[in-house]
């Protein structure tokens, strides 16, 4: 895995590359930062379950599944882990 | 932690070893908690349908029995027509009560409607939305109607909605308006027998005016609350529950008004339901659970039913059956099994002082999820067992008997289980205990299919011997429990939803590199199986990342995150028969890492 992205673009990317994988037919460019993830791509629980722990092991973070609301939309995402990798 | 009996070839494998956990011996219960099944051997020489059945009122002037009138009119009519009989959880936070009374007239409206849109007895009705009130509203509007009901799960693509709709020869689908410009518009042209659409706005003032566009909230305004229910006959056609064999397309299970009578009765005797009680079914109403339990069982029995619409988050959850008092709870295993990863912490951090019985359905509940329920809320998981064709729980754990983990347990009183081998002439009893053997039920309960919609060879085939053959196999121990060993073919189980493979590869086989295909399940700790496929590509093509997920980003579009396969390998090759059927088991065997000698069980019976 290469460096860690931390904040900003690189998260962002980060975050962006694992949706296209989970749910590649998505046209991520559309995606609105505060439009809930599962509704607007078609994520199921598991689909959720796998983005998170995508999401613990490239950014090297443990995510408890009380904070899975926290990452339920792009901004969300971004202020969460932003602030838990900086 | 691993799901225990994921497929034939594990079970076989842990065959012989016989390491049980030890059982959850039930303490006497306190005075006022005496679960309404007391005493298995009583309840089962007490017990018939036709006893349950006259519990139930029948239609007025003795003309039947009409399923919506049995869970919502008949309340009313006895004087309960203030009672909470739906309390819905919107996804925004909100919450909405709707009483027995409120309930009868919006699906007396709704009724009426579908009068105004020609809508006869024995026509299809189809609904494609979440968890909001209208989908309740519809399903029990359309029972009155005298029309059959089709509930399609919200999160299916375009083509489980097509394949359904198309066999079912649905007359009107009732969608919200994201989900019909998402999905269903595209298909219109190829669907000339669905009249017409009954769409819900996604906000007030949305909708839709276009041609075979009917607004929901406008119609309904428009309709009388006066409506006389259709007089319909115990055996008349209510509900349709498409589910997925091996091969083919979807069927379509079709079950009778009758069913009622198995709802309210299960609904009593396996998840102990008793006036007062709240409870919550986490199944959708796509699936047959979301129907009998999470629609008709609670009402029918009178006890208020909590609609959640937020799909599963731990936090929330467990805030709901603290904040609700949820009292009889009916979950899933996945669900289950997520909250075993989220942790006991989580959940004792709330309170449950309300919680009296804890059920699961869907697929086998694991023996560690059983006993952790024990240890996490002070209650075990209270396994059962059904399926789409037999529409009501048949062989549970009661509230009463104590839990061997692991087990589905003990045939519903009324319910004649057995354990059979197939032969060339039909179907032989093994009635010796402990014995493998596909999992059989003597015909003649209220809430058995009826057929398969439009294929009575399909359907005669389940039969023989004088049993419904399950296409579960397990075995019974010397005190009647029942232990899942495995499927008898190749459906997939995710999440509890039966995945026909047939479907998937059928979406595959649409993306131009792919020149065969083959889906199966794998062993997942969280859901059960995750769909896997397997294809060759055309000449021409590379195998690459970026073509691997264009192929899994087309079967996502065409088939939905429900059905779609999760992951996807390429092959130089798929393993066949010498008749040239593609040999799944094979592939799963060799995905699992299983030695050679097990292969020659690998072949479903056809």
């Amino acid at each position: 895995m290469s460096a860690q992205p931390k904040t900003g673009e690189g998260l962002r990317e980060t975050i962006l590359g694992i949706l296209a994988e989970i749910a590649p037919e998505a046209d991520l460019s559309r995606l609105k930062p505060e439009e809930n993830l599962r509704d607007a791509l078609d994520i199921d629980s598991l689909d959720f379950l796998h983005f998170a722990s995508r999401l613990e092991q490239r950014l090297s973070i443990r995510i408890p599944e009380t904070d899975y609301r926290k990452i339920a939309t792009l901004a969300g995402c971004l202020g969460y882990l932003g602030s838990k990798t900086s | 932690m691993t799901s225990q009996r994921s497929g034939r070839f594990v079970a076989k494998r842990n065959h012989g070893m016989k390491t049980r956990w030890a059982p959850i011996v039930k303490s006497r219960p306190s005075q006022g908690a005496i679960p309404n099944l007391e005493d298995y051997a009583k309840a089962w020489s007490t017990f018939s349908w036709d006893a349950a059945r006259r519990e139930l009122a029948g239609l007025p002037g003795g003309g039947g029995l009409n399923i919506a009138y049995e869970a919502v009119d008949r309340h009313v009519d006895a004087g309960r027509g203030g009672s909470v009989a739906l309390r819905w959880l919107g996804k925004d936070g909100a919450i909405h009560d709707y009483t027995f009374g409120q309930i009868k007239s919006l699906t007396d409206r709704f009724a009426n409607v579908l009068g105004g849109l020609g809508v006869r007895k024995g026509d299809r009705v189809f609904a494609l939305c979440g968890r909001i009130p209208e989908l309740y509203v519809a399903a029990l509007g359309t029972l009155k109607r005298g029309a059959i009901f089709c509930p399609l799960f919200s999160a299916f693509g375009p083509e489980p909605i097509r394949s359904r709709l198309m066999i079912g020869q649905a007359k009107v689908l009732v969608t919200t308006e994201s989900l019909y410009r998402r999905k269903v518009e595209a298909l219109r042209d190829a669907l000339p027998f669905l009249e017409r659409v009954v769409v819900i706005a996604d906000a007030p003032g949305g909708g839709g005016s276009a041609p075979g566009i009917v607004d929901y909230a406008r119609t309904m305004e428009e309709a009388s609350e006066r409506f006389a229910i259709a007089p319909t006959a115990a055996e008349d056609p209510a509900l349709l529950h498409f589910t997925s064999g091996t091969t083919g397309f979807p069927k379509g299970a079709l079950h009778v008004h009758d069913a009622v009578v198995a709802h309210y009765a299960t609904g009593r005797l396996a998840l102990d339901m008793k006036p007062g009680d709240v409870f919550w079914c986490t199944a959708d109403p796509g699936w047959v659970t979301g129907t009998s339990y999470g629609i008709i069982a609670p009402l029918v029995n009178g006890v208020m039913n909590l609609v959640v619409e937020a799909e599963f988050d731990a936090d929330l959850w467990l805030e709901i059956l603290e904040r609700e008092g949820v009292s009889v709870w009916y979950t899933a295993p996945t669900a289950i099994r997520m909250l075993v990863k989220a942790g006991s912490a989580l959940v004792k951090a709330h309170r449950y002082p309300r919680l009296r019985f804890m059920g699961s359905v869907g697929e086998p509940l694991n023996p560690e999820a059983v006993v952790w329920g024990q240890e996490a809320f002070g209650l075990p998981f209270h396994d059962n067992w059904w399926q789409t064709e037999t529409g009501g729980i048949m062989i549970a754990n009661f509230a009463s008997m104590d839990i061997r983990p692991g087990s589905m347990g003990r045939a519903l009183p009324g319910i004649e289980a057995a354990i059979v081998r197939r032969t060339k002439n039909g179907a032989e009893e093994i009635r010796e205990p402990e014995a493998d053997g596909e999992l059989a039920l003597r015909p003649g309960w209220p809430s058995m299919f009826r057929a398969y919609w439009n294929e009575p060879e399909r359907y005669r085939k389940c039969f023989a011997g004088g049993f419904y053959l399950t296409g579960d196999l397990a075995r019974r121990d010397a005190d009647g429990y029942f232990w899942f060993v495995g499927r008898s073919d190749d459906v997939i189980k995710s999440s509890g939803h039966l995945i026909g493979p047939f479907e998937v590869e059928s979406a595959l086989l649409e993306h131009p590199a792919v020149a065969e295909a083959a889906a199966i399940g794998l062993p997942d700790p969280v859901a059960g199986e995750l769909v896997k496929a397997f294809v060759t590509l055309k000449s021409g093509f590379e195998a690459s990342p970026e073509l691997q997920l264009r192929i899994l980003g087309l079967a996502r579009s065409r088939l939905g995150a429900a059905v779609a396969p999760k992951d996807l390998e390429f092959r130089s090759a798929l393993p066949r028969t010498r008749s040239g059927k593609i040999m799944r088991r094979l592939l799963k065997a060799q995905a699992l890492g299983l030695p050679e000698g097990d292969l020659s069980t690998l072949e479903a019976p056809s």
